[in-house]
């Protein structure tokens, strides 16, 4: 195939042309655009940047400026990211939190995906649930209905995520599997779970699960939670990588299952690999809905990081500041969904390189 | 009969061999040998069902009625039957069915390790040995989507290969190809052949069939109508549906 002769490097004005006034609709929406930004920007800038008040400060200066009062997220930064957790003891979440962006970071390597990495976890998790928790090695104990912020926004997304993938997998397998009874199960799981809404499998969860229990024995109330949510995205991953699953073509099998490969073997080499990566834009999606649906844990009393940012306005003296409280989470969820979206991209990019079909 | 069947030169025995979609008949009554080394060519209209024939041998398809032997094993239901004779019997497809997220050399180390258990090393090196035979080492580390339908074909071939499979069955190796490079894929089964490999090709090459084939089977609508040596088969056909399907496919 002839390559078409590069194009000459455009300069600004030509580009200018090329993109945004290439004739006369996208002209009118361009000049549009230019006026909305116009009307819009300034008076953001004059709100957020300019006439707001930084740093520490009397709410009553806060109220006396016409901008934001960042000093209320300066006043209440800890109680919004680390909930109701003991004050003094708050360097215990925070590297819980280090420790957790640090194993996301490590994870995001390609090459580093393996049985080391999974171990890797395991004592990362163990190592967080003990500083959380304390009651050893000189940490004061501290419940976990004291939990909160993002770090228990973050832990209930992390574990429900690395368990709930796994678990939807043998799901989406369990729906094509040739075994009635096992389809059957699946398919029925999928549904029943995928025609309720998360909230009330929390409160099932949270109030129905004690219910059958024998008196004496209760399940932690955040352990309840992350149950839920496991339950919950597990049915909907499980579609998403069903999804995948579709998109191989029939030949993959039959060849694997023509070179003697058993059909665990087929799954694990040929068929899983790339029915996920053709499933990545769906499952990511699934997971950054799960992650900012882990504010729903608030309704069983689970103080999550938006519920944090609300206990921390209630305060009379800086109740009134409430959207400098919401900006701050919105940009704090901003960021962590940003990224996984941007991380999508490249992971798709990563297992598109050299296989063209 | 059944003394032909348990000698060992034996390495394909069907028996009256029946097998239905609903309720069309898609494969009626075949009974068939294949020796040890022997290479036999199968043709025959587009749903004559040559495809299910060969299919059954390493189970992709399932058979409903009659005995299935391949080297002294009985396909049945037994799983462990069926895994033991895909490890003697290699595939090539029409469409060559490799895998996209593998290099080509991993393709053909994937079963050797995970299936023979042999060592990575030793596997790659028997890779290299049979890539060099189907004449593309130079692309052991290209993804298949790199290289062309011909060369997808030969890494195909060398796949199946690298199991050392007692049995090779073709199912229409060249139709997805350009004319042009269907050559460089007939050449390699050639030399498969001339190396004693018994071998069941679903093919339209009657040069090839010609050249290579110990006998030729023609089917139609499931049954298999006529059998015989390629110089018979061509010159002397025996049945009318031979001689019209003959006609047809040698004024191309
Ligand atoms: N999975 C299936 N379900 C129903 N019918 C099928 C199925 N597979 C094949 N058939 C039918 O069985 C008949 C035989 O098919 P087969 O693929 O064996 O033919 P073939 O001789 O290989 O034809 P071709 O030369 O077109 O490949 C055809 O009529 C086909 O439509
Ligand atoms: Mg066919």
């Amino acid at each position: 195939m002839a390559a078409a002769p590069a194009p000459p490097r455009l300069g600004a004005v030509a580009w200018l042309r090329a993109n945004l006034f290439s004739n006369w609709s996208n002209t009118v929406l361009t000049l549009l655009g230019l006026f909305l930004l116009v009307r819009a920007l300034p008076p953001l800038f004059d709100w957020g940047v300019a006439h707001a008040v930084w740093g520490a400060a009397d709410p009553d200066v806060c109220k006396a400026a016409s901008g934001a009062c960042w000093a209320m997220i300066h006043e209440k930064y800890r109680l919004i990211l680390f909930g109701r957790y003991p004050y003094a003891e708050q360097w215990r979440p925070l590297l819980g939190l280090v420790l957790l962006v640090v194993m996301i970071g490590l994870s995001c390597n390609r090459n580093a995906w393996g049985l080391r990495l999974a171990e890797a976890w395991g004592a990362a998790l163990a190592a967080w649930l003990l500083l959380m928790w304390g009651g050893v090695a000189g940490l004061t104990f501290v419940p976990n209905n004291l939990w909160g912020g993002l770090p228990l926004t973050l832990i209930l997304t992390v574990i429900g995520l690395a368990i709930a993938f796994p678990l939807s997998i043998f799901l989406a397998l369990g729906r094509r599997s040739r075994m009635p009874v096992i389809r059957i199960l699946c398919r029925v799981y999928i549904e029943l779970i995928r025609g309720v809404p998360l909230i009330s499998l929390l409160f099932m969860a949270s109030f129905m699960l004690p219910l059958f229990l024998p008196t004496g024995v209760s399940i932690d109330e955040v352990l309840r939670a992350q149950v839920a949510i496991i339950l919950f995205s597990a049915a909907y991953l499980a579609e998403a990588v069903r999804g995948g699953l579709q998109a191989i073509p029939k030949g993959q099998h039959e060849a694997a299952h023509a070179l003697g490969l058993s059909y665990w073997q087929a799954q694990r080499k040929i068929i899983l690999p790339q029915a996920i990566a053709v499933a990545i834009p769906a499952i990511v999606n699934i997971f950054i809905g799960l992650f900012k649906d882990t504010s729903l844990v608030a309704i069983v009393s689970l103080t999550d990081l938006l519920l944090a940012m609300r206990q921390a306005i209630a305060d009379p003296q800086w109740r009134r500041f409430f959207v400098e409280g919401y900006v701050f989470i919105a940009l704090i969820y901003f960021v962590v969904c940003f990224f996984m979206s941007k991380y999508s991209q490249y992971l798709e990019t990563q297992f598109r390189s050299g296989q063209q079909r | 009969m059944a003394a032909s069947a348990a000698s060992a030169g034996t390495m394909v025995h069907m028996q009256g061999l029946h097998k239905w979609y609903g309720q069309l008949h898609v494969l009626n009554d075949i009974n068939m040998d294949v020796a040890r080394g022997e290479r036999v060519v199968i043709c025959g209209p587009s749903g004559s069902g040559k495809s299910t024939l060969i299919r059954c041998i390493n189970r992709l398809e399932e058979h409903q009625q009659g005995r299935l032997t391949v080297d002294g094993v009985e396909l049945t239901n037994d799983l462990k039957n069926i895994d033991a004779v895909r490890r003697e019997v290699g595939m090539v497809f029409q469409h060559f069915n490799l895998f996209p997220h593998l290099t080509v050399l991993e393709n053909c180390t994937l079963s050797p390790i995970w299936v023979r258990g042999r060592p990575r090393r030793d596997a790659e090196e028997l890779a290299m040995q049979y890539l060099e035979r189907v004449r593309i080492p130079e692309q052991a580390g290209k993804y298949p989507g790199q290289l062309s339908g011909g060369q997808q074909q030969r890494v195909a071939i060398a796949r199946s290969l690298c199991m050392q499979p007692n049995i090779m069955l073709f199912d229409e190796p060249t139709s997805a190809l350009d004319p042009e490079t269907i050559s460089e894929v007939l050449d390699v089964m050639i030399d498969l052949a001339e190396s004693g490999m018994t071998m069941l090709c679903v093919t339209h090459e009657m040069g090839f069939a010609r050249q290579v084939a110990n006998r030729v089977v023609f089917m139609d609508a499931g049954e298999i109508i006529e059998a015989s040596p390629p110089e018979m088969f061509f010159n002397h056909p025996q049945s009318e549906r031979t001689r019209l399907f003959l006609s047809q496919i040698l004024s191309h």
